[in-house]
């Protein structure tokens, strides 16, 4: 049973007590210290940024061209904090208890506690920072709505609400880059993760640039790799986002938890050919003031306009009536398919529903309209050629997020001692469903207040033997890598990267996406290893390893999905429940409903993969409520 | 706005093996692009078909493709990021083409903006300008509630707009003098608006400015073709502002 380290003590006083009794590293020491961050998003640019200010001798990597491009900078609608600023009855117990349930109560408790108990420092810091986040005319911060709560507690800045955090954080970590205390690796690779005696001691990566293989290192290692939701091919995820950081440490002993909980966003920009090669995120934040409905009839091809009111089915509003279109994610995406799947989806395709901002246009006018949503209408108007003001936008759920990841316990840290993981890329804190505006929250928590921390206690607490990149574990390592590089530069076959990516992608949307079965699962479980051999048979990866090599990048990534996706499924098939975005036709309540099975699946499924190939072990976390109730969730 | 749903295209793109290498412009034909796709999806075929051929594809820097993470940076006919307004590369859809055009296909050209590979340059300068001064010096925990200080809503929004910039170098690529003015001037300004960043704004602006010259990007001669060019919109009178904040930091005298 794997041990969560939750501190004793009423849910409230935890992460005080632990703060008030952790060991401390002392000022002095903390310079003797090297600490790796590898990934510059919210969590890790964060992190990397404290953690120099507190003194540790910090090294940041990441694949891009520079920190600020990282993908949370692609966030839109906002973040979430109890500041309770509009005085609606906003607390930190609603906002815990809010992100449990929207998480199907597949979280732990103290972790999302201790999350929205530092939620408001984190507003608090970024407007230090300089973040503009919208006020209104008395010069105070704004708050808006976002999905699964029934109080406004999303701060944001206009649709760009990532960009302006990740540009804080951003500026606190060149601040320290600009001092010295950090070094910044950008466009390197993460390749390998380098144990000594089973501590995370050193990472190897390869520079992008020159194709060099480099070995780096330190007494602590922290991922900060974001999600996995590209092993879809087709997602709102940037083109370079990837799981190979995550998934090298889990062959490495790094237990992988609830693979499957992936998050399928209700309002992406449908698909329009062949050619397609990401997809396109609308915010949540359209749902307040956009309203979702189909065609009653089925088959109805006239235009959106010609149709009258009483021949349109607000399912939102119809089935869901005190949360209507806001409710969360998961649920606004499987009434999306149904609507679909009943013949009744909009546009050429059919795989589509409206969202419609008429009627709000004619209470708030145009203009209000577009101070509130303006940059996100101009981007739906540049990729579809429509205009959202005269015409109701065409949307379509899309792979966004993953609630999964490496498994770590209230310290942010894997099994692996020493090896921390951070934001997307750990499970810690969604469970089987995020809310909106609760990413950014959870990145930057673990940035700005966990992590500093954690860290103290691990440092000060475990005896580290000197160790450096001649230790013999880094050559071992880079040998492993060059002979990844070698095996698949040296194929030669006949098919590019993208093709088997895409074909990947088919099987999971197919078998892994909105809706399972057993039965489907299984024929995924035979498609992808076939998929796999076929890879390592027929792959093409032109140019050389030591020179800039895109193909090469790709092709390590892939390799890596081939296999993440095998366990997704395999994950998938475990858990004959549904529960948030983990919805297995099997277990559904009569209104087609998320049917939950507490007492057979209350665990977090965290996954060890063998060195010795063979098949992957499944180990349990108990999910333990003292403090909610376990209740079937209803938005009705 | 193309009249056809799909086009024929001939494309020169500009190859260069490394930095060192000499590079030149490479001729491809392609056939039966849609019009819905967007600019680096057309590229991406244009890259299968060279991988079926057993050449090496066009080295390109894109990731997000929604125009917010500023990777993607191509010179499209002449002109950054192509020729619809406040649209990045990434953004740019084939519609915005003819059937039987022929685009040429270049990297940011600035000297201090190295060509890598093929369409990748080397921006980290911009990232040795922000660590100059780009920030407010705050350190994490200890700040005062997030509401202590009222901003007007309109200085707010103005700073949002300046804090909008993406990184991209569009600016630069545009720009005969290669200049990072309108870059420099954006986080300035950001920062100078908003009370937060006034405390040290003189330190900012003299810091930011020097490492601008020392990065080897130009001076600004009030073309104003970077604000054209902006996929952001971000306008001139930053450039104003930072000349203004500049002149104050220079010729004030210390406390």
């Amino acid at each position: 049973m794997l041990d969560s380290k939750v501190p004793e003590g009423p849910l409230k006083d935890k992460w005080t007590n632990y703060k008030n009794k952790c060991k401390l590293v002392n000022p002095a020491n903390k310079r003797k210290h090297k600490v790796i961050v590898v990934g510059t998003g919210l969590a890790g640019g964060a992190a990397a940024a404290t953690l120099a200010e507190l003194g540790y001798e910090v090294s940041s990597f990441c694949i891009q061209d520079s920190p600020r491009r990282a993908h949370s900078i692609a966030a839109q609608g906002g973040i979430n904090a109890a500041k309770n600023y509009p005085n609606d009855g906003d607390s930190i117990w609603r906002l815990f208890y809010d992100t449990i349930k929207g998480g199907d109560y597949r979280s732990r408790e103290a972790n999302v506690h201790r999350l929205a108990e530092v939620s408001n420092n984190i507003i608090d810091q970024c407007v230090a920072q300089g973040v503009p986040f919208a006020r209104d005319y008395g010069g105070l911060l704004d708050n808006r709505s976002f999905g699964g709560a029934q109080v406004s507690r999303t701060f944001y800045a206009r649709g760009a609400t990532g960009q302006q955090l990740l540009l804080g954080a951003y500026s606190a970590l060149m601040k320290e880059v600009g001092k010295g205390t950090v070094k910044l690796f950008p466009r390197r690779e993460m390749l390998e993760l380098v144990l000594v005696d089973g501590k995370a001691r050193g990472i190897v990566v390869r520079n992008l640039i020159t194709g060099d293989v480099e070995t780096y290192a330190a007494d602590t290692v922290i991922l900060a790799t974001g999600g996995y939701g590209n092993v879809f091919y087709l997602s709102t995820n940037a083109m370079n986002s990837n799981a190979t950081a995550a998934w090298r440490a889990h062959k490495k002993g790094a237990y992988f938890a609830n693979p499957c909980y992936t998050q399928i966003h209700p309002t992406c920009i449908p698909v329009s050919g062949d050619h397609q090669s990401k997809l396109t995120l609308m915010s949540e934040s359209l749902r307040n003031d956009g309203r979702v409905w189909v065609p009653k009839k089925k088959g109805d091809k006239r235009k959106a306009i010609d149709i009258p009111e009483d021949e349109r089915d607000y399912y939102l509003e119809e089935k869901y009536p005190s949360f209507g279109n806001l409710v969360p994610r998961d649920v606004a995406s499987r009434n999306a398919k149904l609507a679909c799947d009943d013949g009744r989806g909009v546009g050429e395709s059919g795989l589509a529903v409206y969202l419609d901002f008429k009627d709000s246009i004619d209470r708030l006018g145009e203009d209000t309209v577009r101070g509130k949503y303006g940059n996100l209408f101009d981007m739906y108007e540049r990729i579809t050629d429509e205009n959202p003001y005269k015409t109701p936008m065409r949307i379509f759920p899309a792979v966004h997020y993953t609630m999964g990841g490496l498994w770590v316990d209230y310290n942010l840290m894997s099994n692996l001692p020493g090896l921390h993981v951070l934001g997307e890329a750990n499970f810690s804190d969604h469970g089987a469903n995020r809310l909106g505006a609760s990413a950014l929250m959870q990145g930057l928590a673990d940035g700005y207040f966990v992590i500093p921390y954690t860290v103290g206690t691990y440092l000060a607490d475990t005896k580290l033997e000197k160790v450096d990149t001649s230790h013999p574990a880094f050559s071992e390592a880079v040998k492993e890598v060059n002979a990844r590089t070698e095996k698949l530069l040296s194929i030669k076959g006949s098919r590019s990267v993208d093709s088997f990516h895409k074909e990947l992608g088919l099987v999971m949307w197919e078998y892994c996406g909105m809706a399972r079965t057993e039965e489907g699962l299984k024929i995924a479980l035979e498609k992808i290893p076939k998929i796999r051999e076929e890879f390592y048979k027929d792959v093409l990866v032109t140019g050389e390893g030591e020179e800039l090599n895109q193909e090469l990048e790709k092709a390590g990534r892939v390799a890596d999905f081939l296999e993440l996706g095998e366990l997704m499924c395999r994950d998938a098939l475990d858990r004959s429940e549904s529960c948030g975005g983990h919805f297995r036709l099997e277990s559904r309540t009569p209104e087609d409903e998320a049917l939950r099975k507490d007492d057979e699946f209350s665990y977090v499924s965290a996954w060890e993969t063998p060195a010795d190939g063979s098949d992957p072990i499944l180990h349990k976390e108990d999910l333990v409520f003292e403090n909610v109730e376990l209740t079937q969730r209803s938005y009705k | 706005m193309s009249a056809e749903r799909e086009l024929n295209l001939t494309l020169k793109v500009w190859r260069q093996k490394n930095a060192s290498a000499k590079g030149g412009f490479e001729t491809y034909q392609l056939n039966g692009i849609s019009t819905d796709c967007s600019f680096l999806e057309m590229m991406d075929i244009l890259n299968e078909n060279l991988i079926k051929q057993r050449k090496e594809p066009i080295a390109i820097d894109h990731d997000c493709r929604e125009g917010i993470c500023g990777m993607c940076s191509l010179v499209i006919n002449g002109v950054p990021h192509g020729p619809r307004q406040e649209t990045t590369t990434c953004q740019l859809h084939m519609r915005s083409f003819q059937t039987g055009d022929t685009i040429f296909v270049e990297p940011w050209r600035a000297n201090a903006f190295p060509v890598l590979k093929d369409l990748i340059v080397d921006r980290t300068a911009f990232d040795r300008i922000i660590s100059s001064g780009g920030f407010v010096s705050v350190n994490t925990g200890g700040t005062p509630d997030a509401n202590a200080l009222p901003i007007p809503k309109e200085t707010a929004d103005l700073a949002f707009d300046m804090a909008h910039c993406i990184g991209c170098g569009a600016c630069v690529a545009s720009c005969k003098n290669s200049s990072a003015m309108l870059f420099v001037s954006a986080k300035v300004s950001q920062l100078s608006l908003l009370p937060q960043g006034q405390i040290e704004e003189d330190k900012r602006v003299i810091n930011m400015v020097n490492q601008m010259d020392t990065e080897g990007f130009g001076n600004c001669t009030n073309t104003e073709v970077c604000e054209a060019v902006c996929p952001k919109g971000i306008t001139v009178d930053s450039i104003a502002r930072l000349n203004r904040k500049y002149l104050k930091a220079t010729i004030a005298s210390e406390v």
